[in-house]
């Protein structure tokens, strides 16, 4: 069995080499010099909480720029993340990385209401709550250049739950502290809330149509969870793909357990990786979990008449493997049946 | 990313279009002013489609309901073409060129002498390309 520090070892390395770009949320940089790269997001749900890592890394820029992640209820804390947990995800989830080495509400009126305020290494957390204008003067006010498509992606967000987490990544004060482009600074949010789900429109904010939108999201569940959109359906979503989808072994649970603040992963889970690999116009919603097996909301989704995409129509691949088994033997009797009736039936007159 | 055309927007634009029509063709007097309200949502301008009299002053009402700045530009082609390359933070020193605080309105009045088509753009970084841009006529 792999040891956690051999893992970590060779995490740093991954980090090194292939740098899982770790970020979150739509960016609003200083005339766009920054650039946000692959983002990296785990949400691991059990007993009713929403345990939400997420790392901010930036490409580039000086001075201070930040992240606006829209939140599924109100957080109850707001801490640094532990080190390793997206990391050995990544390595859990993409083994031939690690062989190859070893071979991530209801709003009130007027202005918003800072719920939170947290530092964590050089990154300034605000927690807001407020409507879609409400948020996006507050930011305005604190220095955010926000992009021509933030009213509409802000009012898609505050008219299902109005919770903001703003983080304000100080360049400078992150080189006084010895941070190199491309360090994440680990955030880990505790949301108890009734049913997760992981914010994915954001990552398109100020986006071109054409432009790509990537990211990895891990979670973590008691059960196999259902999604919505479904990325393992028969007819896919365009731009998602699920990745993963077993049942998690115990060395990674307990690797995960032993990492700061992750003392709530339970004894028995199911670990999930979708990937978002698709244009900016295809990612019109968010990613709606049922951790518990039901119908996931079309709400949490985002979808129509909350956003501006139509609820897919997909068929779950549990169902068309039924069809096909509970259809074969029916169909084979059929097939028996008619060349049965063939062979007894006499030709017709005249044939 | 772009989402517009949604069908009260476009029910607006042609009663704007209309009253103007009606403004200028019902009555052999020209009226002595007109005031027109344009909305600026989602980052879009509504009605983005105008027609006005000429030599009539305008006053046009600039509605910002987006928590983010906006400008409201009016000029011909050259006139935009230099707004594009411009470094001006803020406008409101000319009646032609507005800045719209978030959340604000703004008000400004013109009179067009010369038959023609001009174009309302928002110069802000990326504003115009998201896609606000509209039209104004004079007859």
């Amino acid at each position: 069995m792999r040891r956690l520090v051999p893992v970590a070892a060779a995490t740093i390395a991954l980090l090194a080499l292939a740098t899982p770009a770790l970020a979150c949320g739509g960016l609003i940089g200083p005339n766009g010099a920054v650039n946000l790269l692959r983002t990296t997001t785990f949400a691991g749900y059990h007993d009713g909480v929403e345990h939400y890592v997420t790392a901010f890394a930036f490409a580039g820029g000086e001075g201070e720029f930040g992240s606006l992640v829209p939140l599924p209820d109100v957080p109850t804390s707001v801490e640094r993340g532990g080190d390793w947990t997206l990391q050995r995800l990544v390595l859990e989830t993409e083994p031939q990385l690690f062989l190859a080495e070893d071979a991530l509400l209801a709003a009130p009126a007027g202005r918003a209401e800072v719920l939170m305020e947290v530092r964590i290494d050089a990154l300034d957390i605000t927690i807001l709550r407020g409507g879609g204008p409400e948020v996006g003067a507050w930011a305005t006010e604190h220095g955010f250049r926000l992009p021509p498509d933030a009213p509409e992606v802000l009012d898609f967000y505050a008219n299902r739950s109005p919770i903001f987490m703003t983080a304000v990544f100080d360049a400078d004060a992150a080189a006084a502290r010895g941070q190199a482009v491309g360090d994440g600074t680990p955030v880990h949010l505790t949301i108890p809330t009734d049913d997760p789900w992981v914010p994915l429109r954001i990552l398109a904010l100020g986006k071109a149509d054409a432009e790509v939108v990537e990211a990895d999201v891990y979670l973590l569940t008691d059960h196999r969870p259902a999604l919505l959109p479904d990325p393992g359906a028969v007819f896919g979503t365009d731009g998602m793909a699920l990745l993963h989808s077993a049942r998690a072994n115990d060395l990674l649970l307990d690797d995960l357990r032993s990492d700061k603040g992750m003392e709530w992963v339970p004894e028995h889970a199911w670990l999930t990786k979708v990937r978002v690999n698709g244009s900016a116009a295809d990612i019109q919603f968010d990613l709606a979990i049922n951790a518990h097996g039901g119908a996931p909301s079309a709400v949490d989704a985002g979808f129509a008449p909350y956003g501006p995409a139509p609820v897919p129509w997909q068929i779950p691949t549990a169902w068309v493997v039924l069809t096909i088994t509970a259809g074969l033997p029916v169909l084979g009797m059929w097939i028996a049946s008619s060349v049965s009736r063939g062979r007894g039936t006499p030709p017709l007159a005249g044939a | 990313m772009r989402h517009g055309g949604t069908g009260p927007r476009l029910v607006t634009r042609a009663v704007a279009s209309l009253v103007a029509a009606v403004l200028i063709g019902a009555c052999s007097a020209a009226p002595e002013s007109v005031r027109i309200e344009i909305v600026i949502r989602y980052s879009a301008f509504d009605p983005a489609q105008i027609t006005v009299p000429r030599d009539v002053p305008v006053t046009f009402v600039l509605i910002n309901e987006d928590p983010i700045e906006h400008e409201w530009l009016i000029g011909d082609a050259a006139f935009h073409a230099r707004h594009r390359t411009g470094t001006e933070p803020h406008h409101g020193e000319r009646p032609d060129e507005v800045s719209i605080p978030p959340l604000a309105t703004a008000e400004t009045t013109l009179a067009f002498s010369q038959p023609g088509e001009l174009s309302f753009i928002c110069h802000v970084p990326g504003h115009e390309a998201y896609g606000m841009v509209g039209t104004l006529v004079v007859r």
